[in-house]
């Protein structure tokens, strides 16, 4: 009697035991899921943003290097800092519009990320990395290069972003045409 | 005499080094044959052979040590991470923020644990509650072969000792981010955390060897666990408040890789820790807790790996090199694999309790402690997995960051917390609803009463839900101590009288509530960027923030720019609240530049300020002015994230001190 009692109780313990895991399990996947329909960021190269523009509400991150000369700072009226540049893969350049500080190691010239969205004109960042490196190169950035052609890392280090935007002849604003009929 | 040092040091530190792998590899092999022949002298080896490699180790650091602080170039490692001009203090402490250094940590600090597990009184007839010598011997000799492996990883691909030819005259000097007291403390306790779990891992697999648990496993298990786990807190606390208050971006936890990487071992080992009780009061869920006990020194392992091996790039400041990663691919293949597969052999052998089990009881509490934080570390996991199995297998580069773990932790530390609040008022084995309602009705009703006040303070209704059930599982804990002090016999009604575990217990949750509270309080922090010339007022939080001066200032191995902030209560004729000094600095060295964070901590917030650039401007006259990018923040509750944390974490110390034997002995004469 008591033995089949207790082994009741085992069995009914171990019934909400697998319930509450299930549960557990189920929600877990479930929420996993919906936060990576909805939350997940993909890496995008200028030229990709070019040729295919996200959605203006889809937050991407934006990679290349900081076309030289393309800076402009300026601030707005409540004095926050405002910067301009142009990011380039070497085959398209998209500029960006950053409200805030940009990072020690940015650098004209340079690789950098910009976590943001295109509005089909231009990119307006919330975030501008630029890792606590000097010779660091995001990797997406490096990989993004590499496909573009622009560089080969087994001849050395990649070339100075300046140097090949005047190898891609056509300023900003045109790569936009020539990108979108690519 | 510092020529003899620099002769002897690197290559004494070496082969100390070396000593202490071979003395590793004996400690793991002659006690295991001892235990199989019952030869009592092959066994009594394995005290003294731990103790002997801990000296080797602590020998080779000593070394080490000198040669760093004679700036001996010879040495790669002190070339590459020290110069002249660092501080002395950073030329010891940055020995460990850097791969072999830090490989040397951490191969030095297991060796601790088994000094430690070696030097602690063995079983008595008196003493049946310490370590029977028999499973001590097997236990060192099971930590012995995890050293081993490590030090020959270090040894091999890592080694710390390796020397430079032509010797340069100076090195190059540390990442100056790096250069932070805080770095000094962070790492050895993390390391002592991930290291302190192997223990666990040791009696886990030695219960699966034997196909069977000791009748006290547990109980000789759980002071391990508890030490391990306390020394992670206060690590993932220390790191938080590194990157808050040395990186500048005013944040505390950026779901990086390597952040989640002590993240996972800290929420299995926490679920162990629970698991433990479990096992110790009822003898119910052991295979679930030796499992708990491999998987989180498996983990630990990983985020070692994860680390250095570069899967995950990261901010941390560490090399990328494929082929130690894959050495350390192996020796997780080997030990994690290995447990793993040998848990699946022995595990349903092990003898199951008859006992019944109720949802509504403690141990049904603990183990929903267990299912949910298991789901929340299977989420952090594959949060941090995703990106490099997506990159792997389809090319795709994306980030999963705060949005994603916001949106599937969040929901499930809600009902954690719930429980946490219940738990402690439930009694083992089976509780009456009609009994737990009354014991839960004071912390019921604070609870309720702050619920207007919350909505109001807090920023969003998911920030002032999650603060109410913070709330809750502070009131509960302290619920529960009121009405179990009134349980006493009325003349023993005194706080130190109720059972130190009773204490430990209600201070981890309590910590974990004032954490909780101040992450719901960062959630309402307001920033500020403002472009400003000295006598630029600017108001933030109902504050007034002037910049009165920007001044030079020359540090040991830095030269920096001191902007002057006046913050003064409402506005510019308020009582001055506080002056913070954020600087830049500029590391001529290393050509590099940090930010260096000026903070007021407040009871109820913190007021942060970071200096981002400073830059000259000619006006029309041709006069120069300068002008600074300042952002200023004010965050609610701030300090109370790490408050918890260093609550939490002594919780577990108060749990390890040794018991009194005073109360003992009157509770052994009370029964006699």
């Amino acid at each position: 009697m008591s033995a089949s009692l207790s082994f009741s109780r085992r069995k009914t313990g171990r019934f909400w035991i697998i319930l509450a895991c299930l549960l557990c399990l189920g929600s877990a996947a479930g929420l996993i899921l919906n936060a990576l329909s909805s939350t997940i960021v993909f890496f995008m190269a200028p030229s990709q943003v070019v040729a295919h523009p996200p959605a203006p509400s889809q937050t991407i991150r934006l990679g290349g290097m900081v076309v030289a000369g393309s800076l402009h700072t300026s601030h707005a009226t409540d004095s926050t800092p405002e910067a301009r540049f142009d990011v380039t893969d070497g085959q398209a350049a998209v500029t960006v519009q950053y409200q805030g500080i940009l990072p020690d190691l940015f650098r004209e010239g340079q690789s950098v990320v910009a976590l943001g969205r295109y509005d089909g004109h231009g990119f307006t960042a919330s975030e501008v990395l630029a890792k606590h490196d000097e010779t660091y190169m995001p990797k997406e950035v490096a990989d993004a290069l590499q496909k573009s052609g622009r560089w080969n890392p087994r001849f050395g280090p990649p070339p100075d972003a300046a140097s090949w935007n005047s190898m891609t002849a056509p300023p900003p604003i045109q790569t936009t045409g020539s990108g979108a009929t690519e | 005499m510092t020529t003899l040092a620099t002769l002897f040091c690197p290559e004494g530190g070496h082969f100390a080094l070396a000593l202490a792998c071979a003395l590793a590899f004996m400690q793991g092999v002659l006690p295991l044959i001892g235990l199989r022949r019952a030869d009592s002298p092959l066994t009594a080896l394995a005290r003294p052979l731990a103790l002997s490699q801990c000296l080797a180790l602590l020998f080779a650091w000593t070394c080490l040590i000198v040669a760093s602080l004679g700036d001996d170039f010879s040495l790669k490692l002190i070339a590459e991470t020290s110069a002249i001009s660092k501080p002395w203090v950073y030329k010891i402490a940055g020995l460990w923020g850097n791969h072999e250094g830090s490989l040397l940590l951490w191969v030095t600090l297991l060796a601790l644990w088994c000094a430690g597990l070696a030097l602690l009184p063995g079983q008595n007839a008196t003493r049946p509650e310490r370590l029977p010598c028999r499973l001590r011997a097997r236990l060192l000799a099971l930590l012995g072969l995890v050293g081993a492996g490590f030090q020959l990883f270090c040894l091999t691909t890592s080694n710390p000792f390796l020397r430079l030819w032509p010797v340069p005259a100076d090195g190059m000097g540390m990442n100056p981010l790096l250069q932070d007291p805080g770095l000094a403390v962070h790492p050895p306790l993390l390391y002592g955390g991930y290291v302190g779990f192997a223990v666990p891992f040791a009696f886990a697999i030695s219960a699966l060897l034997d196909g069977k648990t000791e009748a006290l496993w547990a109980r000789y298990m759980r002071p391990w666990v508890i030490s391990a786990w306390a020394l992670l807190t206060l690590g993932i606390t220390l790191g938080s408040w590194w990157s808050y208050s040395v990186l500048g971006w005013g944040g505390y936890w950026f779901w990086d890789p390597v952040e989640n990487a002590a993240l996972i071992p800290w929420l299995t080992g926490t679920a162990l820790l629970h698991s433990v009780l479990v096992v110790e009061k009822r003898n119910l869920l052991q295979g679930w807790c030796l499992l708990l006990a491999i998987a989180t020194f498996a983990f630990s392992l990983s985020g070692t790996f994860l680390v250095r091996s570069g899967i995950l790039n990261s901010v941390h400041a560490f090399a990328n090199d494929p082929a130690r990663g894959l050495f350390i691919l192996g020796l997780l293949g080997l030990y994690g694999g290995g447990s793993l597969l040998l848990f699946a052999i022995r595990a349903p052998a092990l003898p199951v309790p008859q006992t019944g089990f109720s949802p509504l009881s403690r141990e049904g509490a603990l183990l929903l402690n267990n299912i949910l934080l298991c789901t929340l570390c299977a989420v952090v996991l594959t949060g941090t997995l995703y990106p490099p199995f997506m990159q792997l297998l389809f090319g795709r580069t994306l980030s999963v960051g705060k949005p994603f773990f916001d949106a599937t932790t969040i929901p499930l530390t809600l009902p954690l917390l719930a429980v946490m609040g219940v738990s402690m008022a439930l009694p083992w084995r089976q509780a009456r609803a009609d009994r737990l309602l009354p014991r839960l009705a004071p912390a019921l009703l604070i609870t309720a009463g702050a619920i207007l006040p919350a909505f109001w303070l807090f920023p969003t209704p998911l920030a002032a839900s999650t603060a109410l059930l913070a709330l809750w599982v502070i009131s509960a804990a302290l619920c529960d101590l009121a009405l179990r002090l009134q349980a006493l016999p009325k003349g023993d009604r005194q706080l130190h009288r109720l059972p130190r575990s009773l204490w430990a217990a209600s201070l981890a949750h309590i910590g974990v509530g004032v954490t909780i509270l101040g992450l719901c309080g960062m959630a309402g922090s307001q920033e500020r960027l403002i472009e400003a010339r000295p006598g630029t007022h600017a108001t933030l939080a109902g504050r007034d923030w002037a910049l009165t001066a920007l001044t030079a200032h020359h540090g040991p191995n830095y030269e920096a720019v001191e902007a002057h902030l006046t913050i003064r209560q409402r506005d510019t004729h308020g009582p001055v609240l506080a002056e913070l000094t954020p600087q830049i600095r500029l590391f001529p060295q290393q050509g590099q530049r940090t930010l260096h964070v000026a903070i007021l901590h407040r009871p109820l917030e913190d007021l942060y300020a970071a200096l981002g650039s400073v830059k000259e401007e000619h006006d029309p006259q041709g006069q120069g002015h300068y002008t600074a990018i300042l952002r200023l923040h004010e965050n609610p509750l701030a300090s109370w994230i790490w408050l918890g944390g260093i609550i939490m974490a002594l919780g577990g110390v108060l749990h390890l001190l040794p018991a009194r034997r005073r109360l003992i002995h009157s509770a052994g004469k009370a029964r006699a």
